[in-house]
């Protein structure tokens, strides 16, 4: 763990980052949605009698109808990613917990970094000039280790350390041998999980014997400017800076207007790649999001034009159209250039903390 | 806050400054809060801290008679509760490695690390630095070794360069997150071998950050004066002695106690000597000298605490809410208490004071000036103040023979699945209580089928569900949807952030038709709604509900289309086609400009509407009947008296200057322009006014609008005319209410502002007859009251820039221009095209007989984009006028610029 050289992989892509704008997928839920699968239809005929209703469950879908979640891939691939996340948001022995799925956990990362891989081979096959990544997602899981939540019991937590970092190793050794190219902790809301998870990250490379480039994505939660648990973006990136991510950045929560005032601290700050893959706008009052392809690439492609990231994509409620839109967008713009960033004990509590040299 | 004061402001500035309070082996009060589980205390210790100055917060809990691990974790667990303190990184300090392990594993920011050493030799040293650099903390590194700790200069220099060279180079540590710690020992002990240590110290600093690039020297200060014991001023001023030389030799962080340093110039001379022949070894007898000296400077110990406590003094509603804002427990009961006594009922204290600050808890965090950690914290603040009254309201229900008597229903509350939050849920849970309910609350990520089987197992009586996040509302629709299906009729009570009266309306009622979906604005509501569901008024209030709801979805089907727009080509196809032939328009008397200079006040004053100027007062309500009115009037009557008054006397003694332009010029409409011409040949244009058209598909057969369809199209051929003006009446209004202000009669100075107001619409009304009469005289005969001038029953309309029919405020720059209003009426227009003086009111005149005023509406980009060419202006620029009215999302270029 002393500063490992940065794996082949990391290498190819960091390459590839100079020289232009990467281009992230879109949302997976959004597009089964579109599916309107009911009961059954989530249950597919492996999981017909399961004791449980898992309707909702998306990331089941990766072993109950991997059709949909390949179609999904191809489409993205098409409309001009360059990497795809895997299907596996909640796919963790903590949130596959309320539908009693603990036990597939790793078949779930395994199945949907395969699925990914595979998507990536076909499309590389129609375009050999490109070349594809899988983007093994790691969520939040649906607990805080850093927030109580009981009111009356500040204390308290519902889930440990230890607890988020068996279950995201367990996970990342899924992604890893499921042939993910980078794994990506996404949607950090608090970013005590999000240090158990890259804690449990070098575990799994150490384990495997493989080590990939790891992209880290907060979530900036409301107009207080914070995550959930209270830290502004600055002190957020001072808290996970240690494990040397590929990318930081931001997604979820917030549309690119909202998101580009925390997008642009990350930028000043980071000594690494700026990742940002935002909503489709805020939700309406329905709870959709239905800012147009034309309107959210327009947005993204002024964080672009701006010098903000390098790599780009979209959350909640995009599409393929939204990417293709997108990538249209930053083509050919210059990617962001990383700044060289003055050594200073920079610690963090909710906020940055920076010693003098 | 109070600044390590020893040194100068120039290098104080790179001191950082670590709270050493929260640390179990140097505070004996923590220690015993600690060991007596009062972590309540402990925690206002750290917020002490933090207030004094505190830039870290070192906690430390190495006591023989603790679990060590346990109580690191329960107290950092507390801390990252507490807004205040966790905004501050933490340093985990221990002796024990696993103590710091279970520290670390609680703390989401980067935290340091005290300490790590090679005690334990090298393999030991770097496999807790490379856990270190996992867990994602920096280090101190304790100049201590196999053989012992460091008490020279030379093993402090050597083992520190040892530690520095295995981190750096085998664990790949960034230099600069690595801190030395080159042992602080007591000094002044009445051993000879001690009288070097302070010397030692600074010198082991000054090598280390000239030697270790990077690294950073700190100390725990408080060891250096250990055998001062009892006498704080002797020990205080040996700490800022010892920090104002080590300071300057490099050491640029310190644990100490930062509301405790005496400022290095401003201790006692002999005291400042004393102590520097100590620390700095300058005498042999330095020990025995401050030994015999300290009794005399022994005092009063610690310079007072400075807590700003100023709000204790406002009133008790006021106290309450700022407790509930700032999450303070510490008086909560106490005030809680003072609040009970003053109402009739305790229940009164929650609907009355707490639940008023719990709303501006809400307000603020709704405009993103609090985050949800803090508002956890008031709702915290909240339960305790509801616990201290829950004992009055049961003494209360016995009293009054309630405590048989059955409960008002039994309601289920749950936060749906996939959602976390519950703080609105437990408000609401916590008034039903109060107005007795049974609340059953199965807390947060509650799957439907919970709540369902919950709800048949005990015979609820109501089913509230509570969302936050989005997706919360498809859970809801879902929830619906399965009470309807397994045959439940019960009410559903819809609340939480994102959910809506529409949503509930037209998503989620739907889907129950069996029972009744009904959206709660606020807990306020809930009480309210839950006893008309539950008694005789249910069928009635049901009714209501459903009717309602259906007007709101129809309107919402509507809004849906008037969401459609036309393109600019389809809208300027649909544009009205006036017969100007058949009614030519009418010459004004004169074309160009006229000023007019201390207008008659006491002729304007007839035309002032009254009915803006109570909602300015926030009265709401037309003029006369407001003055009678069953709420506002005695309030209305008094107000209007005094307007009066001062109106007589802003008449008579002249506070105010009325001045005002008028022009006319040739004009013709060119598309959705006006051009104005120089003269009546029409051939040189003088200005250009631009309109804006409305872009709304309507599915009946009105027109779609634009100012300039009121004028007479050049290719007509005939000749037609616009008008502009600008008045005043603000004119002195600025000294009339500082005037007032000097005197702290706000009453005075905001009725003067809001007279002035009336008085500039009054003169642009009254100018407005004028013209139509005399002026431009297309209405010679025209003899309306003041009262049907309001009522606008005149012909002609006199439309500003920046209102509705003509929302681009920039077109004023053209009406200024054509007016010469600066010169000609004293009236400027800012960087944002607002008048100055604010009593000021321009628009264009309009003489058609069809004229009237209308909404543009949001329009599309085809439009922007055209107007933008029109006008001259970049498209960033004109969408970021007409940013209130676009109906799209335009890209934010002076969010770029702002960089």
């Amino acid at each position: 763990m002393s500063a490992p050289a940065p794996s082949a992989i990391e290498s190819r892509l960091r390459a590839l980052a100079a020289r232009r704008i990467l281009v992230l997928d879109g949302a997976m839920g959004t597009m089964i949605q579109r599916w309107k699968l009911d009961e059954a239809g989530y249950r597919g005929a492996r999981f017909a009698d399961w004791h449980r209703d898992l309707r909702g469950n998306n990331d089941l879908l990766s072993l109950s109808r991997p059709d949909i979640v390949s179609d999904i891939h191809l489409q993205y691939l098409r409309a001009g990613a360059d990497i795809v996340e895997t299907n596996t948001f909640s796919s963790t022995t903590i949130a596959q917990a309320d539908y009693g799925m603990e036990s597939l956990a790793y078949e779930l990362n395994f199945e949907s970094a395969r699925l990914a891989a595979e998507a990536c081979r076909t499309v590389e096959a129609e375009d050999p000039a490109r070349p594809r990544f899988v983007a093994g997602a790691i969520g939040p899981t649906n607990r805080t280790a850093s927030m109580s939540p009981d009111v009356n019991n500040p204390g308290f937590r519902a889930v440990s350390f230890d607890d988020l970092r068996a279950a995201y190793g367990e996970a990342a050794r899924g992604l890893i041998e499921g042939g993910s190219h980078i794994l990506l902790v996404e949607t950090v809301f608090d970013t005590l999980n999000a240090k158990a998870a890259l804690f449990a990250i070098e575990e799994a490379f150490e384990a495997t014997g493989v080590r990939l480039p790891v992209m880290v994505s907060g979530t900036i939660t409301d107009l207080s400017g914070r995550t959930l648990s209270g830290q502004t973006a600055e002190a957020f990136w001072y808290s996970v800076r240690h494990a040397r991510p590929f990318s930081i950045g931001l997604n979820c929560a917030l549309g690119a207007k909202e998101m580009r005032a925390h997008i642009a601290d990350l930028a000043r700050v980071a000594d690494t790649l700026v990742c940002a893959y935002p909503n489709a706008g805020l939700p309406n009052e329905f709870g959709e999001y239905d800012e147009s392809p034309e309107a959210m690439a327009a947005l993204v492609g002024e964080f672009a034009r701006s010098g903000l990231v390098n790599i780009v994509g979209g959350c909640c409620g995009t599409t393929p159209d939204h990417i293709a839109a997108v990538a249209a967008a930053v083509e050919g713009v210059a990617p962001r250039v990383v700044p060289e960033i003055e050594p200073r004990l920079r610690l963090s509590g909710l906020e940055p903390f920076i010693a003098a040299a | 806050m109070t600044e390590p004061t020893a040194l100068p402001a120039a290098t104080r500035a790179s001191f950082v400054n670590v709270g050493e309070r929260t640390n179990v082996t140097g505070s004996a009060r923590f220690r015993k809060l600690i060991r007596e589980g009062d972590y309540a205390t402990a925690l206002e210790v750290a917020r002490e801290q933090v207030e004094n100055g505190a830039q870290i917060l070192d906690v430390n809990m190495d006591e023989g008679l603790l679990d060590s691990e346990a109580a690191m974790v329960t107290f950092l667990n507390l801390m990252a509760a507490e807004p205040d303190i966790a905004r501050v990184p933490v340093m985990v300090d221990s002796s024990k490695w696993s103590v710091i392990e279970a520290g670390l594993k609680c703390v989401q920011g980067k935290a340091i690390v005290n300490s790590i050493s090679l005690k334990e030799g090298e393999a030991a040293f770097l496999a807790q630095a490379r856990l270190v650099r996992r867990y994602g903390a920096a280090v101190v590194v304790m100049a201590f070794d196999e053989t012992g700790q460091a008490d020279t200069l030379k093993r402090k220099t050597e083992i520190s360069a040892r530690s520095f060279k295995l981190l750096t180079e085998e664990v790949g540590f960034p230099p600069e997150e690595i801190i030395f710690d080159p042992n602080v020992f007591a000094v002044a002990t009445g051993i000879e071998e001690h009288d070097n240590y302070g010397v030692d110290f600074i010198e082991a600093t000054r090598w280390i950050r000239q030697n270790l690039t990077g690294a950073h020297v700190s100390g725990g200060v408080s060891n250096l004066s250990f055998s001062f014991r009892g006498n704080e001023p002797v020990r205080a001023a040996m700490h800022s002695v010892f920090l104002y030389h080590a300071i300057a030799a490099g050491m640029d962080m310190g644990i100490v106690n930062a509301g405790q340093l005496p400022v290095y110039d401003q201790i006692d001379p002999e005291l400042r000597e004393l102590c520097e022949d100590v620390v700095l070894n300058r005498r042999k007898d330095g020990t025995e000298r401050l030994v015999e000296a300290a009794p005399r400077f022994k005092g009063d110990g610690a310079m007072a605490r400075v807590v700003d406590l100023a709000w204790r003094d406002l009133p008790v509603e006021k106290r309450l809410e700022h407790a509930l804002v700032h999450g303070i427990t510490e008086f909560i009961e106490q005030d809680t208490e003072e609040a009970r006594l003053t109402v009739a009922r305790p229940l009164h204290v929650i609907e009355g004071p707490l639940m008023n600050g719990m709303n501006v808890v809400g307000d603020l965090f709704g405009a993103g000036k609090m985050f949800l950690p803090q508002v956890v914290k008031s709702a915290r603040v909240m339960k305790q103040a509801v616990a201290w009254l829950m004992p009055h309201m049961e003494k209360e229900k016995l009293e009054l023979g309630l405590l048989d008597a059955p409960s008002a229903g039994r309601i289920l509350m749950a936060t749906v699945k996939g959602d976390v939050h519950d703080i609105g849920k437990n408000i609401v849970g916590v008034v039903l209580q109060c107005n007795n309910y049974e609340v059953i609350d199965l807390g947060v990520m509650v799957p439907a089928q919970k709540i369902l089987d919950t709800a048949r197992e005990r015979n609820v009586d109501i089913i509230g569900l509570s969302g936050l996040i989005t997706p919360s509302l498809d859970e809801m629709c879902f929830v619906a949807a399965e009470m309807e299906r397994q045959g439940f009729d019960v009410p559903l009570l819809i609340g939480g952030a994102t959910t809506s009266r529409v949503h509930t309306a037209v998503k989620i009622h739907p889907n129950y038709r069996a029972g009744q979906a009904v959206y709660v604005t606020d807990a306020s509501r809930a009480v309210g709604i839950a006893s008309s569901l539950l008694g005789d008024k249910r069928e009635a209030t049901v009714t209501d509900i459903r009717a309602e709801y259906k007007r709101i979805a129809e309107a919402h089907a509507r809004g849906r289309e008037d969401k459609r727009r036309l393109t600019l080509e389809a809208a300027r196809a649909r544009a009205p086609r006036y017969d100007f032939a058949a009614l030519p328009p009418v010459k004004p008397a004169f074309t160009g400009v006229r000023a007019f200079d201390a207008y008659d006040l006491g002729e304007i004053a007839r035309f002032i509407d009254w009915t803006p100027f109570f909602s300015t007062w926030e009265m709401k309500g037309s003029y006369p009947a407001i003055l009678s009115d069953d709420i506002y009037g005695a309030a209305a009557r008094s107000l209007f008296e005094d307007a009066q008054a001062m109106l007589a006397q802003m008449i008579a003694e002249k506070w105010l200057t009325a001045r005002a332009v008028i022009g006319f010029w040739p004009a013709n409409a060119v598309g959705d322009d006006i051009e104005l011409y120089t003269d009546e040949s029409r051939t040189t244009r003088r200005a250009t006014l631009h309109s804006l058209r409305q872009q709304i598909a309507r599915d009946t057969g009105r027109a779609n609008l634009a100012l300039s369809d009121f004028v007479a199209p050049k290719e007509s051929g005939i000749a037609d005319w616009v008008g502009g003006f600008a008045v005043t009446t603000g004119i002195g209004e600025e000294a009339v209410a500082e005037r007032f202000a000097r005197a702290n009669d706000d009453y005075s100075k905001i009725l003067s502002q809001a007279l002035a107001d009336r008085l500039a619409e009054a003169f642009a009304e009254h100018l407005h007859q004028r013209v139509r009469r005399e002026f431009w005289g297309y209405d010679p005969g025209e003899t309306l009251t003041p009262r049907d001038l309001i009522a606008e029953k005149y012909r002609g309309i006199r439309p500003a820039p920046g209102y509705p029919a003509q929302p681009d405020h920039t077109e004023k720059k053209t009406l200024f221009e054509l007016l010469e209003a600066e010169q000609n009426a004293g009236i400027a227009l800012t960087e944002s095209y607002a008048m100055w003086p604010g009593a000021a009111v321009s628009g264009l005149y309009f003489s058609h007989p069809e004229s009237h005023y209308f909404g543009v509406g949001r329009i599309d980009r085809d439009q922007v984009v055209d107007y933008a060419a029109r006008k001259g202006m970049s498209l960033a620029e004109t969408e970021r006028w007409l940013a209130p009215i676009l109906n799209y999302d335009p890209v934010r270029v002076d969010a770029a610029a702002a960089e």
